[in-house]
């Protein structure tokens, strides 16, 4: 009644006139972002990667696509399989860490960037050469080894996959079984 | 002297700048005022409900996220929770504490943003937008600590969330508690005594408590109409029996209530946050729960209080690692089968505020 | 012609033509045209001017385009257009460019002549009344002597482009934009003119020069209500917010221009904004004492006036939301026009009560104090009548009880 409704509102807006915009300039200014932001590259560690194609398993949208072949020059912790074909279609990925969450070695992180912005489609399947010489900064996303060293991806080094550990899931195997226990394992099996 | 005048049919949308996404009503104009009304949906239909007949039980989380693009941790919270009663999981205190503390926000989100389009429908150019806009980045914020994510969450797995929340979240949720409270004050002050939003607004498009009851309307849009049903109280689940919280009622269940009542519901929201960071204590977030989830045959329907209404899911399972049969009972499509009755006689104007009032989203209606 | 001598901008340029010859001017030498071409000069001055001062005009309405999306940034916590040159200044600029090389559209259900015609004129009236707004001392293109009834006229015609541009489109919600253009520009002179007589009354004159010389204190002192009513219904007229009804972009998509593309939305967008500026001098001029003002010069002052008033326009802007298309027609008829006889009335009434005949026969003078003292009785009669107004009248209206037709499929576009 009586306009003052209205004089309340326009106090309002001139109190926030006369605040600090609340919004960034963005390609100078940047939001802060927090270490656990499901990045678009993805972050992946050849030494850890045993092929088993979890990932491509997990993910809802069937994007992954992975191609081995045996071999007995796997690098480090992988398994004795090597990696031909690793693509990651980033042009249909929403970035649900599915894959992430199913990695049972911790050899695929999220990645940490967004500006992945390109001019054609075939631009945005990440290829495993890029996959492989691409700076590490993985996301800490499900992966509490990084949150507990502090690990924040913007900041910092880049980060090796030693530096990265391994998560301490329960459901996770603790340990990468040798390849022993796998043949016998399988030979036991019908 | 009486004026001869013919109908027009005009259609609204699906391409208008204020239908809240794809939506298209054929209206019926004689002049200015609405002499019938046709809701047309299906033009963000993604086949939801099929598409999760071919994807494991986790990897549907992911599809529930994109129904109500607005709030999708109560999405996730509903589905998560007839997962849950399909397999007969229970989850951790702890995830439960945290799903409701990410719900809670979800809810003060969303309702920001109806509150905000509701305004911008009435011709408050964007400022009410703008500010209600503020707030909900900060929520966003938070879940981006949370999760990684701001829309498209995927926070919650069967048996708990995913992972525990890091250490900086706390004391940003706490800052944010402290804060909140002020700026709906705000709000509340910018818009909600001015005379030309309660001209426009009391008295326009009233719902009756029985009308409501026949559409099967949820959410505060019933609660407007003065009927106290809110599945929190009604059906209590996960930890909502140990927080104290009211339930605000409107009068009339006209436009003004149903946006009055969002802002009390956001007070409420920041009580229930306020209550659960007292009350949670340390421990496991999941329950030991496979993988793949393999839920005996059967079927689980199980329902929350969503922001814009009763949000239920059906599944039913045949022993596999993918549901059967995916329902999903979404407020805002059934709450909009009251929109004709509660037009008609009613001005152009008033159309697009009663749509903003009902606060659908296009996502969930068409699924 | 004597209404230009003031201006010595116009002599002197006239002076360097046409020189001593002819009229009674005292130029003191020769001019570059031979005697009896003062007519040609006269009008090459003209043209000068009226350039010059258009050329202004714009560049101002540009600057105010930019001024007016920076500031509603500023009101919405945002920080509006920063990325074309420093500081966003050139964003008017960008806009245009754009604007200019869109492609030019007439959509197949328009009206062609009445389609193009329409952006026109909404300019064209707008400059029109920048012929008699003085913007400094001395510094005017006309004073005519019937100056506000011609700013009242002219502005009217606005009306007609908006309802030719609303229904030569042939598109729905541009009809409806129309519609509502005829209703809402109409209704609205009602008040309008009404406000402006009691400004008239006090001084005497049609003419705007002599209004603002005839200011002793401001008007907006001895016009509370009169000013808001100008303010209101001006910026009914002008569709600005919160009676943004013909272009209401949440409800009828833009209103009249819904189907106007390129330059000839750009004319529209142009018009609206130097509408602005052109109500806002027109305010400054009847209720803000003009150019007057002590120590800076004449032309910064209106300058300044100007730009308060629009700041005030954009913060309206920035915190009301839109009125109802009936509840705008009712604020109209129901509380802006029986507050305006009011105030009318009472201006009339207080003139007899306090003016005294002056000895030359120049018409009704009152003194400072007693001008004083009406402008306490004024303020006083302004709140108790809008605060009455609003308890008495209600705008509200019920929903109209109708029986639902069913539209046959031929209406179903």
């Amino acid at each position: 009644m009586y306009g003052l409704g209205i004089l309340n509102g326009f106090m309002v807006t001139l109190k926030n006139f006369i605040r600090r915009p609340f919004t960034i300039s963005y390609p100078e200014q940047r939001a802060p972002q927090h270490p656990r932001f499901r990045g678009e590259e993805f972050t992946w560690y050849e030494e850890r990667c045993t092929g088993c194609a979890s990932c491509a398993k997990f993910c809802p949208l069937g994007i992954i696509r992975i191609v081995t072949h045996p071999s007995q020059e796997t690098p480090a912790e992988g398994d004795s399989y090597a990696i031909d074909v690793f693509d990651i279609d980033i042009g249909r990925c929403m970035f649900c860490g599915l894959c992430v969450e199913a990695c049972p070695y911790d050899a695929l992180f999220m990645g940490s960037g967004f500006e992945e912005a390109k001019y054609r489609r075939q631009d945005l399947v990440i290829s495993v050469e890029r996959l492989r010489t691409a700076e590490k900064r993985p996301s800490t996303w499900y992966r509490p080894q990084l949150e507990a060293q502090n690990y924040d991806p913007r900041r910092g080094e880049p980060m090796t996959w030693q530096g990265a550990g391994r998560e301490p899931w329960p459901y996770h195997l603790p340990l990468r079984p040798t390849t022993e226990e796998m043949t016998t394992d399988r030979e036991a099996k019908p | 002297m009486p004026m001869r005048s013919e109908p027009v049919t005009v259609n609204v949308g699906p391409q208008h700048p204020s239908t809240h996404g794809v939506f298209r009503l054929r209206i019926t104009f004689d002049g200015e005022v609405i002499l019938d009304a046709e809701p047309v949906f299906g033009y963000l239909h993604r086949g939801s409900e099929k598409l999760a007949e071919e994807r494991t039980y986790t990897q549907v989380i992911t599809l529930t996220d994109r129904l109500d693009y607005v709030a999708s941790m109560t999405n996730n919270q509903a589905y998560v929770l007839a997962c849950e009663k399909l397999a007969g999981v229970q989850p951790p205190e702890r995830g439960m504490y945290l799903r409701v503390i990410a719900a809670e926000l979800q809810r003060i989100a969303s309702h920001l943003m109806a509150t905000g389009f509701l305004l911008n429908d009435l011709g408050a150019f964007a400022t009410p937008l703008m500010y209600c806009f503020r707030e909900r980045e900060r929520i966003l914020d938070l879940f981006e600590m949370l999760c990684g994510a701001r829309i498209t969450l995927s926070y919650m797995r069967v048996g708990g969330v995913f992972q525990d929340a890091p250490e900086e979240f706390w004391p940003a949720l706490r800052i944010f508690l402290g804060e909140m409270p002020h700026y709906i004050d705000e709000y509340e002050r910018l818009l909600s005594e001015n005379e030309i939003l309660v001209t426009r607004t009391k008295g326009v498009s009233v719902l009756t408590v029985d009308q409501a009851l026949n559409g099967s309307v949820t959410g505060p849009v019933l609660r407007a109409t003065g009927f106290p049903w809110d599945l929190r109280k009604v059906d209590p689940y996960e930890v909502y029996g140990r927080v104290k919280f009211d339930v605000p009622l409107g009068r009339a269940g006209d436009n003004y209530d149903r946006f009055k009542i969002r802002i009390d519901e956001m007070r409420q929201s920041l009580r229930i946050v306020e209550q659960c960071v007292e009350q949670i204590e340390p421990g496991p977030v999941r329950a030991d729960v496979p993988a793949l989830v393999r839920p005996p045959v059967g079927d689980a329907y199980s329902r929350i209080e969503g922001p814009k209404g009763e949000l239920g899911f059906y599944l039913v399972s045949d022993g596999s690692v993918a549901p059967y049969r995916f329902k999903i009972r979404s407020p805002s499509f059934i709450n909009l089968t009251v929109l004709r009755d509660m037009l008609i006689g009613w001005k152009l104007a008033d159309m697009i505020v009663t749509l903003g009032s009902i606060d659908i989203n296009m996502g969930e209606v068409d699924r | 012609m004597a209404f230009l001598e003031g201006n010595a901008l116009f002599r002197n340029l006239y002076c360097l033509l046409a020189g001593n010859s002819g009229n009674a001017q005292h130029c003191g030498r020769d001019g570059l045209l031979p005697a009896g071409w003062e007519w040609l000069a006269f009008a090459l001055v003209g043209f000068a001017i009226t350039f010059l001062l258009l050329s202004a005009f714009l560049l101002l309405t540009m600057f105010y385009t930019y001024l007016e999306r920076r500031l509603l940034g500023r009101f919405q916590g945002r920080i509006g257009p920063n990325r074309a040159g420093p500081f966003g200044l050139l964003q008017p600029v960008a806009d245009a460019i754009k604007l200019l090389t869109k492609e030019s559209i007439v959509p197949q259900g328009a009206d062609w002549l009445l389609y193009n015609l329409a952006p026109l004129m909404m300019v064209v009236v707008m400059f029109m009344v920048l012929a008699v707004i003085p913007f400094g001392k001395h510094t005017f293109i006309a004073d005519l002597n019937v100056g506000v009834l011609f700013i009242i006229a002219v502005t009217s015609v606005n009306a007609l482009a908006v309802f030719m541009a609303g229904i030569a489109s042939g598109n729905r919600y541009a009809l409806f934009g129309g519609m509502r253009a005829v209703a809402q520009l109409i209704s609205y002179e009602v008040p309008m003119v009404l406000s402006i007589v009691g400004v008239l009354l006090l001084a005497g004159s049609l003419s705007l020069v002599e209004i603002v010389e005839a200011q002793v204190i401001p008007f907006f002192l001895l016009q509370p209500l009169g000013l808001f009513i100008f303010v209101v219904s001006a910026s009914a007229e002008m569709n600005r917010p919160p009676f943004d009804q013909l272009e209401a972009e949440s409800e009828i998509v833009a209103g009249y221009h819904t189907e106007y593309g390129g330059m000839k939305f750009g004319l529209f967008y142009l018009a609206e904004y130097a509408a602005v500026l052109t109500t806002s001098g027109v305010i400054a001029t009847l209720f803000l004492d003009g150019w007057e003002g002590p120590l800076l010069p004449s032309h910064v002052w209106f300058l300044m006036k100007v730009f308060f008033l629009a700041f005030i326009f954009i913060w309206v802007r920035a915190t009301l939301p839109r009125v109802r298309i009936d509840q705008t027609m009712a604020f109209a008829w129901k509380f802006l026009l029986p507050l305006g006889i009011i105030n009318v009335f009472m201006t009339a009434a207080e003139l007899l009560l306090f003016g005294h005949e002056e000895a030359g026969g120049q018409g009704i003078v009152l003194s400072t104090a007693d001008l004083w003292l009406m402008s306490v009785v004024n303020f006083a009669v302004a709140v108790v009548g809008i605060g009455a107004f609003s308890r008495l009248v209600s705008l509200r209206t019920p929903a109209l009880p109708v029986s639902a037709p069913k539209p046959s499929a031929a209406e179903v576009v």
